[in-house]
């Protein structure tokens, strides 16, 4: 932003401000629900009153039912947003301002991956800003849009606590650590060719739908993929272990105890 | 000189150590059996005795927090894990998770009894997919194994846990605006008292405590109050998790009594980036106050940091070396407060809003020396004067820089732009470098 923005300048800023928080939805289809197609059927009903039964009060479930929405339909479409509040009960227009107040709710449809820069502080300075630059480039789309293809989204996340594994990216949630700007633009190159992307620390990369769901609650059979820990999580217990140092003597003991410098525990 | 201390993180090595069978293996679920040998009461005093206190940035002592739950009340008292891991520079909760998920459920499983609940959530911030697939495995294995449910090992007690996934909101890691948010409505702070422990998720009593203090539980049980007071310091007692980041030669988790310094952690971690110098660092995110080289041996532990003007918080230490301009750092930050700001208080959703426009000047080097006044001066009006603690943390980073390096922000605008390369600060530009020697 120029230092002596205009008074035109900042209220245009300021709705781009409202846009990313989802107050002003940009490009948003005042289209009527009824005339869209929705993908949110009877068995995505059935869904929402099952997340519905794990919660001592109902509401409780709207979370995890926008995140179904988000499984069925891809971003929260207006019939979501209905369906929602039907089953609830409640105005649409309740369900929109909490749809509306979470940057993981999207307003418009989404691609096959959504793809996220880390551009918080940490990240940014080690080189998450310059990551964010060449892919906007090499993708042509800037924060929270979608290639034309309707392969990639793009978004600016905030700090995704992995820090020591700066400069960090997320695909549909899931972490690519260690991040360069050309291991970046392999990454998307890969996505795009439709060649299958592991995570640095978790399983094969799922489609944007297919993490919503496992957000609903409803998980996919892919919990022991990935390794234990990445190499920053064990940076200290590796030194531990060349140095011989642990917690204090009857620290947490093992049954059959793995290391011979600890005392068997007689409790 | 102070050593490691692995305890939460002892068996991450382990590669099936997300698993049941793994986690038993290395002695997990005996404090459990433990637990439920004792009564709820005894467990309160004996984490009050521990001195455990809270992990999430506050340093609440955990005991008093469960005590405060009134007794024989006829609505029913919930535990609500915090494990929305959020604040910049934080990453600790998140690889305990991954790692040993089971940690924190057998920590939900005691607490959960000690303060009389039945039901207990776990609400995981949204963005961490794979952490929430183990959180759901995790839950899954100890219902099948009879460690949730119905009648826990013959005790007679119920639990169950749900995994909540939250949607991408910084805020809702503040206690209150994730209750709401646990409620299905906007995150958003609600004024205290009443404090959660009375009127807490559907106004029932609820005490939200953060993983790594529920998963410390587990250990205490086991291993009694005098293991853990061996570690720490009387007042801060224990074994914590340090994350460092940044430039730093091995960035990661470093378990160690509280206390360590610094310092020590640096050498450990191989020291600042080679060839480069620290500039300054935050001991425990972005929210709490810079420090710098000078606070090198202050001790990380609650009174040591406070002491030294800043704050412990989540501990999270993010090095940043010389290459690195402050400002264009704090706007950051401050970029990130206004974004997550949920606009309840108009201090903070406008205080912010205003905050970034100035540093955006500064940075450009188009400000003035008075707008270094209007900074603290905003900064004034925001912090205290807002329901929750974000619009104090977002100021910490701007009010602490312009106590330590106020003469870099005068840089900037004498030299009509920031002196930094920002390619110099790059991880890749080290590579670069040491390659072209």
């Amino acid at each position: 932003m120029s230092a002596a923005s205009g008074l035109s300048g900042e209220a245009s800023e300021r709705s781009q401000w409202l846009a990313d928080r989802g107050e002003i939805a940009r490009g948003e289809s005042r289209e009527p629900a009824a005339e869209r197609p929705t993908a949110l059927d009877e068995t995505a009903r059935a869904e929402m009153r099952e997340i519905i039964a794990r919660y001592p009060e109902p509401r409780s479930a709207l979370l995890p039912m926008l995140h179904l929405v988000q499984a069925y339909e891809g971003y929260v479409t207006p019939a979501g947003i209905e369906m929602c509040a039907e089953e609830l009960g409640l105005a649409e227009a309740e369900v929109s301002a909490v749809a509306t107040f979470y940057t993981m709710y999207k307003r418009r449809p989404m691609g096959e991956y959504n793809v996220g820069v880390c551009t918080n502080t940490l990240c940014a300075i080690m080189g998450g800003d310059r990551i964010w630059s060449e892919l906007t480039e090499e993708l042509g789309v800037g924060h929270d849009e979608t290639t034309e293809d309707g392969k990639i989204s793009l978004e600016r996340v905030e700090c995704n606590a992995a820090c020591d594994f700066a400069p960090v990216m997320v695909v549909n949630w899931e972490f690519m650590d260690n991040q360069t700007p050309e291991s970046a633009r392999e990454l998307v190159g890969k996505l795009r060719s439709g060649e299958r992307v592991r995570s640095t620390r978790g399983p094969g990369i799922c489609t944007w739908k297919q993490a919503a769901r496992i957000l609903a609650g409803f998980p996919d059979a892919h919990a022991a993929e990935g390794p234990a820990a990445g190499a920053a999580s064990l940076a200290g217990l590796v030194l531990a272990h060349e140095k011989g140092w642990s917690a204090p003597a009857g620290g947490r003991p093992a049954l059959g105890a793995r290391r011979s410098d600890k005392q068997e525990d007689d409790q | 000189m102070t050593t490691l201390t692995p305890v939460l993180s002892e068996y991450w090595h382990e590669e099936d150590c997300f698993t049941r069978a793994g986690y038993e293996r290395s002695g997990g679920y005996r404090g459990l059996r433990i637990a439920m040998q004792r009564t709820p009461d005894d467990l309160v005093t004996m984490v009050k005795d521990a001195g455990l206190r809270g992990r999430g940035g506050a340093g609440f002592p955990t005991g008093m927090k469960w005590s405060f739950v009134p007794k024989n009340t006829a609505r029913p008292t919930y535990l609500v894990v915090n494990a929305d891991e959020s604040e910049p520079g934080t990453c600790k909760d998140i690889p305990l998770m991954l790692a040993s998920p089971h940690t924190l459920v057998e920590g939900t499983i005691i607490s959960s009894y000690a303060i009389g609940a039945h039901t207990a959530f776990i609400y995981v911030r949204g963005e961490v997919l794979h952490v929430i697939r183990r959180l759901q495995d995790a839950v899954a294995e100890a219902y099948e194994a009879g460690y949730l449910g119905t009648d826990i090992l013959g005790s007679g007690y119920d639990l169950d846990v749900v995994v909540h996934a939250g949607a991408g909101a910084y805020i809702c890691g503040e206690e209150t605006a994730l209750l709401d948010s646990l409620e299905g409505r906007r995150g958003q702070p609600r004024l205290r008292p009443p404090f959660p422990a009375v009127a807490g998720l559907y106004a029932s009593p609820t005490v939200i405590n953060n993983v790594e203090t529920i998963a410390s539980v587990p250990a205490i049980v086991v291993n009694g109050v005098d293991w853990f007071r061996s570690m720490g310091s009387d007042k801060s007692p224990g074994f914590t998790l340090y994350s460092l980041s940044g430039h730093v030669t091995s960035p990661g988790q470093y378990e160690a009594p509280l206390g360590i310094t610094l310092r020590e952690l640096l050498e450990m971690a191989g020291g600042v980036r080679e060839g480069h110098e620290l500039k300054f660092w935050t001991p425990g995110g972005s929210s709490t106050p810079l420090l710098t080289a000078e606070h090198l041996d202050v001790p990380l532990d609650y009174e040591g940091v406070a002491e030294a003007g800043s704050m412990l918080g989540t501990k999270a230490l993010q090095i940043f070396d010389d290459t690195t301009c402050v400002v264009r750092a704090v706007l950051r930050w401050v970029e990130f407060y206004k974004h997550e700001s949920c606009g309840k208080c108009t201090p903070c959703r406008e205080g912010f809003w205003w905050l970034v426009q100035i540093l955006q000047r500064l940075e450009a080097g188009a400000g003035t020396e008075a707008d270094l006044d209007k900074l603290l001066d905003l900064s004034d009006n925001i912090a205290g004067r807002s329901f929750c603690a974000l619009a104090d943390g977002g100021v910490a980073p701007i009010t602490s820089s312009l106590q330590y390096f106020r003469d870099e922000y005068l840089a900037h605008f004498e030299n009509g732009g920031c002196p930094f390369d920002p390619a110099a600060a790059t991880l890749f530009a080290e590579t670069a470098g040491a390659a072209s020697l």
